[in-house]
């Protein structure tokens, strides 16, 4: 295919290749499942392998947010601001059983699940998550980044 | 039954009339005393020479709706003295229509957070506190959720479904 010195590819799928590996993360870590996300970032099973090992400490230079732990009501309006203030195109990974659904907090205090203030585009549960469970949700990120339509 | 300690001695030699039950298990003393005289049996305890509780360890409450008592709350107090190396328990009953206590603020600072968990989570009002308001949920929350009569599932959010403003979140 290089032999003759150049190669054909459409524009979009260029685009989604070059989104899908540099992805910039924004933790957004209130609980236990941080140690898990530390763990899954660290050298041993190191997101940079995905392109993903770059996070980013605001939420404008962001492309994923990375929802990691409990949120409850009195968190919510800060983190739907956190959302509202990254740039197009945003991802949203739930990472973890309490970000999904609430988990086993069923009580006066806790989000029933993010996606009743933000949209989610990867739920990972678990509690916490293994840290391959984390990288098969990033890879599947991955692919739908890929798969998507691609604004520029 | 042994002996009262020197704490219990102390309080009913000072406060007889204030005491409504007192009782120690292996070594845990506590004392129920009448809601009127908490701040000055706390002076007693902070200032006594002999006692020296210089240490507030811990202030919550309890709240007894289902309990089958006379009272709705009770307040709980943990002294600790770190030059005697002893401790107290100081429950204080209280009714359930708004119910109210002095503050111990002034004494110990530490009882400032406290009594505003207290506050937040159980609504006992605490009179002669510097700022009472609420500590750990936001200010729009309505009731106070560690009451029993509080349903175990009602939520209070602030954006999404259910919230006063129903932020539109897609």
């Amino acid at each position: 295919m290089f032999s003759q010195g150049f190669l054909t590819s459409q524009l979009e799928k260029a685009i989604g290749w070059a989104r899908k590996y540099s992805l910039f993360q924004y933790p957004f870590v209130t609980a236990c499942c941080g140690m898990e996300y530390m763990a899954t970032a660290a050298s041993h099973y190191d997101l940079d392998r995905f392109g993903a090992g770059f996070p980013r400490f605001s939420p404008r230079q962001a492309d994923v947010l990375f929802v990691v732990g409990t949120i409850n009501h009195k968190m919510a309006p800060i983190l739907h601001t956190v959302y509202e203030q990254m740039c197009e195109p945003k991802w949203v990974i739930a990472f973890g059983v309490c970000t999904c659904t609430g988990g086993f907090y069923d009580n006066y205090a806790t989000v029933q699940g993010i996606d009743t203030i933000i949209p989610v585009d990867i739920y990972i549960p678990g509690c916490p998550p293994r840290p391959e469970t984390v990288l098969d949700g990033l890879m599947k990120l991955q692919e739908r980044i890929q798969q998507s339509r691609q604004e520029f | 039954m042994a002996e009262d300690s020197l704490t219990l001695t102390r309080l009913r030699d000072k406060f007889a009339a204030n005491i409504l039950e007192t009782h120690s298990f292996r070594g845990d003393d506590t004392a129920v005393i009448q809601p009127e005289a908490i701040v000055a049996v706390a002076t007693c305890l902070k200032n006594d020479p002999d006692l020296d509780y210089d240490f507030l360890m811990d202030l919550t409450a309890v709240d007894c709706l289902n309990l089958g008592t006379a009272h709705r709350f009770e307040v709980v107090y943990h002294f600790f003295s770190l030059s005697k190396k002893h401790r107290i328990r100081i429950k204080v009953p209280l009714s359930g229509k708004g119910p109210e206590l002095d503050s111990i603020a002034s004494l110990w600072a530490g009882a400032d957070w406290y009594e505003r968990e207290v506050w937040d989570m159980f609504g006992v009002k605490f009179r002669g506190h510097p700022n009472l308001k609420r500590i750990l949920m936001y200010e729009e929350f309505e009731g106070h959720p560690l009451r029993k009569d509080y349903p175990i599932s009602k939520r209070q959010p602030l954006v999404g479904p259910g919230s006063p403003s129903q932020t539109p979140s897609k």
